[in-house]
C-alpha cells in the first residue's frame, strides 16, 4: 500500500520538523525535569505520540467497533450506556454472621454484587478448630468451615437476584458446592443462579501462594467444577482467571497481562482435553485485572486484553461463538498501591484507579477502602469505597461515551506495546511446553520477583514517587483513622459451633460421603457430585480437603 | 575479617504473601550478608528451630495476616528457650499502632511497617547486631 507508506512518512517528517524548529530551541531554554520518563511498570514513556506511532495500527483489524472483533473498544455494542458495570465490594471478617451484616449494609447503600473474602484458613482448606488455625481465624477474611457456617453467611441473601463472587481457589470445589447446597435450601434453581469462583489455581503458583494439592491434580479439580457448571449451573462463572494477585506480587502490566492470559488458555486447553466444547465453557471464563496507579498503562492493558483474547480463542481454539471470544473482567484498584502514611490520600489513588478500569471497560469494579494498608476496612472506609464508584458512574461523565480513549496516539501505541509484550512471552511459555511446565521450572515466578525487586530500587532511588512515603514526608500525621479489629473470641465461637455441627450430623453418612470423595479423586471421575454430597451431609471443608490430600498429597514449593 | 551478618528471613502463619520476605532477602543478600529464608508456613517451632541450627544473629519475620500477636511472642519464647539470647527478633508488615508497644515489651526488637525502606533495615541490623566470633 504505496499510499499509506507516504502519509506514514509524511507524518514522520512532520515530527522531524516540529522538533526543530519547535522542540529544540524550547529544550535549549528549559531543559526537561528527567531524563527518562516510565510508567509503574518502569518502562519508558516518549514525549510525545503522534501519527507517526500509530501507522501499524489498522482501525478495522486492530481498534475496530465495540461489540466487534477484536473487541478492542469493549464487548457491549452500548458501552456503559446501557447497562454500567457491577459495583462488587470484597468484604469479610471475623464470623459469618458478622459479614451477612457487612453484605446487607452494602446492598442497601446501592451496590449491585457481591463479593466474599474468606479467611486464611478457609483459603488453605482447614477447619477453624484445626491448630494450624490458631491466631488467623475471622482476620483476613471470614471463616467457614461447613455448610452450616455458609448458611449464615447468605442467610436472607436470595441466591436468584443477587451474584456472588467467591475468592477462593485450591479448595474452590468444595466452597462451590456448599454455595450450591445453599441455593438449593433457598429454593433457588441452579440454573437461574449467577456467580463467580475465583478458582484460578495457576495463580496460586505463581503468585498468591494459598495451594494445597500439586498442581495437576490441582487442575483436574477445576476442569471439574468446569464441567460440573456447563452442565447444571450454566449461568455461572466457574473460574476468574486473575492477574490481580500476579500484580499484587510485584509484576509489571506487561507480566500481569501475559502470565493472565497464558493461564486463560492453559485453561481452556485442559478443559477442551477433558472432552468440553470449546464455544460451550468459554464464554463462562472470566477474568480478573489489577488497576494500578499508571493511569493510561492500565487502560491500554485491558484494550489489549480484549484484543489478545478474541485473536488467540479464533487463531488457537478455532471459536465460533461471539462469546468465546469476549473477554469480560473484574477489576481492583491496588491494594499493594496503598500507604499507611496520611491513608487519606489513598481516596485519591483509589479513584484514579478505578477511573481507569472503567475507561479500560471493565465489567465490574471493586475499589479498595482507604485503611486497607492498615487492616481490613470499616464501615466507613467501605463506604466511601463504593461512594467513589457512584461519584465517577454519575457525576464525571466518564460512563456516557464508549472507549474515550480509543484513537489517541498514546493509547492505541501502548495497547499495541502490551499486546506484543505479552505475546513474546506466549511464545516463551510455549516453548517451554505450556503455562503447567513453566510454573513448574519456576519461570514466571522468578520474573515477578525481578520486578518487585527493581521497582522496590526505583523507589529508594526515588525514581518512582510515592507520596508521603519517599516524598512529602510528614513526622506528624494529620489524621489518626481508626481500624476495624477482629476480636480474638471468633475461633472459640467457630470452634463451639464446629463442635456442635459434629455432634448433630449422621457420623455414617459423613464418613460414607467422604469415602465417595476420594474414590471419586482415585478413579479420576468428577469429584464434584461427591463433594455436593458431603457438604449436604455438613462434612467439614478440612475433613473434605483431607480425603482430597489422601489422595493427591500436598504442593511443595521448590526454590527459586 | 569481620564475620557477616546472618539472617533468617520466616514467613510464619497461613499467610501466602511473599513479595516483601523475598525483596527483603535480595536486599539483605545484597548488602552482603548471609541470609536464609524459610519458605512459606513455617509454624514457630520450625522457625526457632531453624534459627538455631543455622545460628543466625536475627530473625526477620514477615507478616500481614494479622496473626502477630499470636505467633511473633511465641518465637521470640522459643528462641529464648533454645538459649538464643542475643538472636533479635525484627517484624515487617501491616501490624497496627497499637500493638506495637506490646510486641516490643514481649521481646520484638524492632517492627518495621509498610514503605519503610530496605535501607534502613540494613542500617538497622549493622548498628544493632553483634557479629559473634
Amino acid at each position: 500500500m504505496p499510499e499509506t507508506k507516504e502519509i506514514a512518512s509524511q507524518a514522520q517528517a512532520e515530527v522531524e520538523r516540529w522538533e526543530q524548529e519547535t522542540l529544540a530551541p524550547a529544550l535549549n531554554k528549559r531543559p526537561e525535569r528527567k531524563k527518562r520518563f516510565e510508567t509503574v511498570s518502569l518502562d519508558e514513556v516518549a514525549r510525545l505520540y503522534t501519527p507517526a506511532d500509530t501507522e501499524e495500527i489498522d482501525f478495522e483489524r486492530d481498534i475496530s467497533f465495540p461489540g466487534e472483533f477484536p473487541y478492542t473498544r469493549g464487548i457491549h455494542p452500548t458501552g456503559y450506556r446501557g447497562k454500567l458495570w457491577t459495583m462488587r465490594q470484597f468484604a469479610g471478617f471475623g464470623m459469618p454472621e458478622e459479614t451477612n451484616g457487612r453484605f446487607k449494609y452494602l446492598l442497601k447503600q446501592g451496590q449491585t454484587g457481591l463479593s466474599v473474602a474468606y479467611d486464611l484458613p478457609t483459603l488453605m482448606g482447614y477447619d477453624s478448630d484445626s491448630p494450624l488455625s490458631e491466631g488467623e481465624v475471622g482476620k483476613c477474611g471470614v471463616a467457614v468451615s461447613s455448610l452450616a457456617d455458609m448458611e449464615i453467611l447468605f442467610d436472607g441473601i436470595p441466591l436468584e437476584e443477587v451474584t456472588v463472587s467467591q475468592t477462593i481457589n485450591a479448595p474452590a470445589s468444595v466452597l462451590l458446592a456448599m454455595y450450591l447446597v445453599v441455593a438449593e435450601k433457598q429454593n433457588a434453581d441452579w440454573k437461574r443462579i449467577s456467580g463467580t469462583l475465583q478458582n484460578d489455581i495457576l495463580k496460586e503458583y505463581i503468585a498468591q501462594k494459598e495451594w494445597i494439592y500439586p498442581i495437576r491434580p490441582a487442575m483436574k479439580l477445576v476442569t471439574d467444577t468446569f464441567e460440573f457448571c456447563t452442565r447444571h449451573v450454566p449461568r455461572y462463572n466457574p473460574i476468574s482467571v486473575s492477574g490481580y494477585h500476579i500484580r499484587e506480587a510485584g509484576a509489571t502490566a506487561i507480566q500481569e497481562l501475559a502470565f493472565t492470559l497464558r493461564d486463560g488458555i492453559e485453561y481452556v486447553e485442559w478443559g477442551a482435553r477433558a472432552g468440553l466444547d470449546v464455544d460451550e465453557f468459554v464464554p463462562r471464563i472470566s477474568f480478573f485485572f489489577n488497576a494500578h496507579n499508571d493511569f493510561f498503562e492500565e487502560i491500554a492493558k485491558y484494550r489489549a486484553a480484549r484484543r489478545i483474547w478474541s485473536r488467540v480463542m479464533r487463531e488457537r481454539f478455532n471459536a465460533k461463538n461471539p462469546r468465546t471470544l469476549q473477554l469480560r473482567f473484574h477489576t481492583q484498584t491496588a491494594g499493594v498501591s496503598l500507604t499507611v502514611q496520611q491513608p487519606l490520600n489513598n481516596i485519591v489513588r483509589v479513584a484514579i484507579q478505578a477511573l481507569a478500569g472503567v475507561l479500560g471497560g471493565t465489567q465490574s469494579l471493586h475499589t479498595d477502602a482507604y485503611d486497607e494498608a492498615l487492616a481490613l476496612p470499616t464501615d466507613r472506609a467501605a463506604l466511601i469505597a463504593l461512594r467513589t464508584q457512584q461519584i465517577i458512574s454519575e457525576e464525571t461523565g466518564a460512563a456516557n461515551t464508549i472507549d474515550p480513549l480509543g484513537g489517541s496516539y498514546f493509547v492505541e501505541t501502548l495497547t499495541k506495546k502490551m499486546e506484543d509484550g505479552a505475546l513474546d512471552y506466549f511464545q516463551k511459555i510455549d516453548a517451554m511446553g505450556g503455562m503447567v511446565e513453566a510454573i513448574e521450572k519456576g519461570f514466571p515466578q522468578r520474573e515477578i520477583q525481578e520486578s518487585a525487586y527493581q521497582y522496590q530500587k526505583a523507589v529508594e532511588r526515588g525514581d518512582q514517587t510515592i507520596v508521603g512515603v519517599n516524598k512529602y514526608q510528614m513526622s506528624e500525621e494529620p489524621a489518626e483513622i481508626s481500624t476495624l479489629v477482629i476480636d480474638e473470641a471468633v475461633r472459640d465461637l467457630q470452634v463451639a459451633r464446629l463442635e456442635q455441627t459434629r455432634t448433630r450430623r449422621d457420623k455414617g453418612a459423613v464418613a460414607n460421603a467422604l469415602e465417595k470423595v476420594k474414590k471419586a479423586a482415585r478413579d479420576d471421575e468428577n469429584t464434584m457430585p461427591a463433594t455436593i454430597e458431603a457438604v449436604r451431609a455438613y462434612a467439614t471443608l478440612g475433613e473434605i480437603c483431607d480425603a482430597l490430600r489422601d489422595v493427591y498429597g500436598l504442593y511443595e514449593e521448590p526454590a527459586f | 575479617m569481620e564475620k557477616k551478618i546472618r539472617v533468617l528471613v520466616a514467613k510464619p502463619g497461613l499467610d501466602g504473601h511473599d513479595r516483601g520476605a523475598k525483596v527483603i532477602a535480595r536486599a539483605l543478600r545484597d548488602a552482603g550478608m548471609e541470609v536464609i529464608y524459610t519458605g512459606l508456613r513455617q509454624t514457630p517451632e520450625m522457625i526457632a528451630a531453624a534459627a538455631l541450627q543455622e545460628d543466625v544473629d536475627a530473625v526477620g519475620v514477615s507478616i500481614l495476616s494479622g496473626a502477630h500477636n499470636t505467633l511473633c511472642p511465641r518465637i521470640v519464647q522459643l528462641l529464648r528457650e533454645n538459649g538464643m539470647d542475643d538472636c533479635m527478633v525484627l517484624v515487617g508488615g501491616i501490624v497496627p499502632q497499637e500493638d506495637i508497644p506490646k510486641l516490643k515489651e514481649q521481646g520484638v526488637s524492632e517492627i518495621f511497617l509498610p514503605g519503610t525502606s530496605t535501607e534502613d533495615i540494613v542500617k538497622f541490623l549493622r548498628e544493632h547486631v553483634r557479629p559473634r566470633e
